[in-house]
């Protein structure tokens, strides 16, 4: 039998940052049409996984694939929403025209933009109630106004597959709760989502699967499975020191295999 | 700094018009050949200095908003050893060695820059100071040994130091206008892609925009647009044709469209008026004028654009200050009338200023204020024209309604702070001193409503009602 075919499969995947190991040996499949949310506390490698993810970083070991493919031909089915803090607010573009960059992945060179995009775009800040400001200048919005502007531009670019750095941080309540409707209507509409949270308190309201990280996959599942007070705490205690220090120091021996130095 | 660069513009045309006082024609005899264009030497200069204007203007869009603007520094100075270079290996100033020679070196500031960013620790700023200290002084030196050498006296490469807009040939110019065109068409044909990757860059690599091959075309593009402008304005204020336009453009508009539109416009401008600048004042350097031109655009557009420029605001608050003044006066008057329970129409000056606390000037000033807007009249007690400061003061109908007014939104503020906010009444005075003058009339309307149209305030006073204010005075009872 054929096995399934997964929107992304993580296996073994290393990888640090100039020699200082971040993620180690992760595997994980997700399947089609989940909502998951990857938990871990400062410094696991959320934010990694999801470059890693997206062929933003390259891997020390393992290998990700975006449908049985290879990440770099697989990341056009991924529309990806940055931390806001990755961008710079005071650029000269208007809520308008970032919400079109989401249909720039669709266009060749010398590409133009088609009344069908604009229209599209259109629906999109309709979707997260910011039509009214699409003239504006980025620069001027809130944080919460900014973060529906990267939802939109997200939803115009039509993905499969969602990755979202921390899309609730610096967004107040009304918004959160906004975002979250609109995450769960993508997710009725078939796409698999993986978003990077660190709230785990709203944590099991929010999502389907939970991704619980800490340098190593501590556990992934239906977040009935996943959510209890066993791995939260394998999660976020402090019981990987030895684990982390010496994957450091294994990380300074150039010549080591690492994943075979380090029984785990 | 500024100041005496202005001055030194001012001085050579006092000098001129010392020694040519009877030709007040001069002007526009010189005007009208700049414009007209009717020297060869002069078409050059102008032609050159626009179309620089116009492509660094374009490039430096793109350097400011990627916040490259000391990088743009960097490589100007980064080029002069190349320059060197390339005339010693061509043996004389040949435009096509020296373009080859300069791009060389520009490549290996630029790439001294990546290593000493991604090997080492030195921070950012650090190492564009140590790239471009060192490559210029460098340059220097190799210069210096060439100004020594038997063909290096006419070599005229030391015009690169501190440009010399009158050395340039038409081969510069074909130059000029090369670069200028390969800029427009890089811009037309990348300029959504150039837009993602500047806003947003590890979303642009998630769609699978080359960002990094862009970057690279952009620093080579800004290389030839840098060693062009050499000629004419030098190594040294290359970066500030980049930066100045870009800059003031982005104090105006607030999209990239715009944006470089505005920015190119703002370069060839500079570049006009740079070069009219120096053919008026003989001797005056056409480089430094462009960059003058440009900074002195720059600090018009800060002080005088719409809404947020420096004096636009400060006009709009000097007039918000003196209505608020007026409003304080108008106030004082209606309870010094209020205190002899509206028994006089009139007011002595001197009763207005120990309530407002005032000297007789600002007192006399303040009065004119209200007597200029129609809202009080000045008279005098007697028969006999009045001394100053005992003069008497009316309230004009007009000024009575608005004193009343201003009274009103007072104590209204006072009684919704104790009766809804549940303020002490001893704390809702200086509250309200600062609300009476912004509260509009649809607030008014929605605190009667709220506070069931009330007659005193916290403190017993009586609020001035409509029918007080309908009166046009002070009702005669």
């Amino acid at each position: 039998m054929k096995p399934p075919l997964y929107p992304i499969e993580v296996h073994d995947l290393t990888v640090s940052y100039q020699r200082k190991p971040v993620l180690y040996g992760v595997d994980v499949e997700i399947e089609e049409g989940s909502l998951v949310g990857v938990i871990g506390p400062n410094g696991a490698g959320k934010s990694t996984l999801i470059k890693a993810i997206m062929n933003m970083v390259r891997p020390n070991g393992g290998f990700v694939k975006i449908f049985g493919k290879s990440p770099k031909a697989g990341t056009k089915h991924i529309g990806y929403v940055p931390q806001r803090e990755s961008v710079d607010w005071d650029f000269p573009v208007t809520v308008m025209d970032v919400v079109l960059m989401g249909r720039y992945g669709h266009l060749g060179w010398l590409g133009r933009l088609s009344k069908a995009d604009r229209k599209m775009a259109h629906e999109c800040l309709e979707k997260v109630d910011m039509l009214p400001y699409s003239n504006r200048q980025i620069g001027n919005l809130s944080g919460g106004q900014q973060q529906r502007v990267f939802l939109a531009r997200a939803l115009a670019q039509e993905s499969s597959i969602y990755l979202m750095d921390e899309p609730f941080a610096g967004v107040d309540a009304v918004t959160e709760k906004a975002i979250v409707s609109i995450l769960k209507s993508m997710q009725q509409d078939g796409k698999t989502l993986v978003i990077v949270h660190h709230d785990l308190a709203t944590a099991k309201e929010y999502f389907g699967h939970l991704l619980l990280l800490n340098m190593r996959k501590i556990a992934y599942g239906p977040i009935q499975q996943v959510f209890t007070e066993e791995l939260l705490q394998t999660t976020y205690g402090g019981r990987l020191t030895v684990f982390s220090e010496m994957a450091s120091q294994a990380a300074k021996q150039p010549e080591i295999e690492k994943e075979k130095s380090l029984p785990v | 700094m500024l100041l005496l660069a202005l001055l030194c513009l001012w001085l050579p045309s006092l000098d001129a018009r010392q020694v040519e006082m009877p030709e007040e024609q001069n002007f526009w005899d010189q005007a009208a050949r700049f414009f007209l264009l009717q020297d060869i030497s002069v078409q050059i200069v102008v032609l050159g200095s626009t179309l620089i204007g116009i492509s660094c203007g374009l490039i430096g869009s793109y350097v400011v908003t990627r916040k490259l603007s000391l990088f743009g520094d960097t490589l100007s100075h980064a080029v002069l050893p190349g320059i060197a270079v390339g005339f010693l290996w061509a043996g004389s100033k040949d435009n096509l060695a020296l373009l080859i020679g300069a791009t060389g070196a520009g490549f290996l500031g630029v790439s001294s820059l990546t290593f000493l960013q991604k090997y080492t620790r030195v921070r950012q700023d650090s190492a564009l100071g140590i790239v471009l200290s060192g490559f210029y002084a460098v340059g220097i030196c190799l210069l210096t040994r060439i100004q020594k050498m038997e063909l290096g006296n006419q070599s005229g490469l030391d015009s690169f130091l501190f440009g010399q807009a009158s050395a340039l040939s038409v081969e510069d110019l074909w130059g000029i206008g090369g670069t200028l065109l390969v800029i427009s068409l890089f811009i037309l044909v990348a300029y959504k892609k150039l837009l993602v990757t500047g806003f947003d860059l590890s979303f642009s690599r998630s769609i699978g925009i080359p960002a990094d091959g862009l970057q690279y075309v952009l620093w080579l593009l800004l290389a030839f647009c840098v060693i062009t402008s050499l000629q004419i304005v030098g190594v040294i204020l290359a970066s500030a044709l980049l930066i100045i336009p870009a800059v003031t453009a982005s104090l105006l508009v607030k999209r990239m469209n715009t944006y470089l539109l505005v920015s190119a416009i703002l370069g060839a401008g500079a570049g006009l008026g740079g070069s009219f600048l120096s053919f008026l004042g003989k001797g005056l350097p056409t480089g430094p004028l462009i960059v003058l031109v440009s900074a002195g655009i720059f600090l018009s557009v800060l002080c005088f654009r719409p809404r947020k420029g420096i004096a636009t605001q400060w006009f709009f608050s000097r007039k918000n200050s003196l209505r608020i003044q007026r409003e304080n006066t108008l106030k004082a008057i209606y309870q010094v009338l209020e205190k002899n329970n509206f028994k006089n129409q009139t007011i002595p000056t001197q009763a207005l200023r120990s309530k407002r606390g005032i000297n007789m000037v600002e007192c006399e000033f303040e009065i004119q204020q209200l007597v200029q807007a129609e809202l009080a009249t000045k008279g005098s007690p007697g028969p006999s024209p009045a001394l100053p400061g005992q003069s008497i003061l009316s309230l004009t109908p007009r000024g009575w309604e608005y004193a009343c007014k201003i009274v009103r939104n007072h104590r209204l503020w006072e009684l919704y702070l104790t009766n809804e906010a549940k303020y002490a009444p001893d704390h809702v005075h200086e509250d309200a001193e600062k609300i009476e003058h912004v509260l509009g009339e649809d607030t008014i309307r929605q605190l009667e409503r709220i506070l069931s149209n009330p007659k005193k305030d916290p403190h017993g006073k009586l609020i001035p009602s409509l029918t007080d204010m309908e009166l046009g005075g002070i009702p005669k009872t």
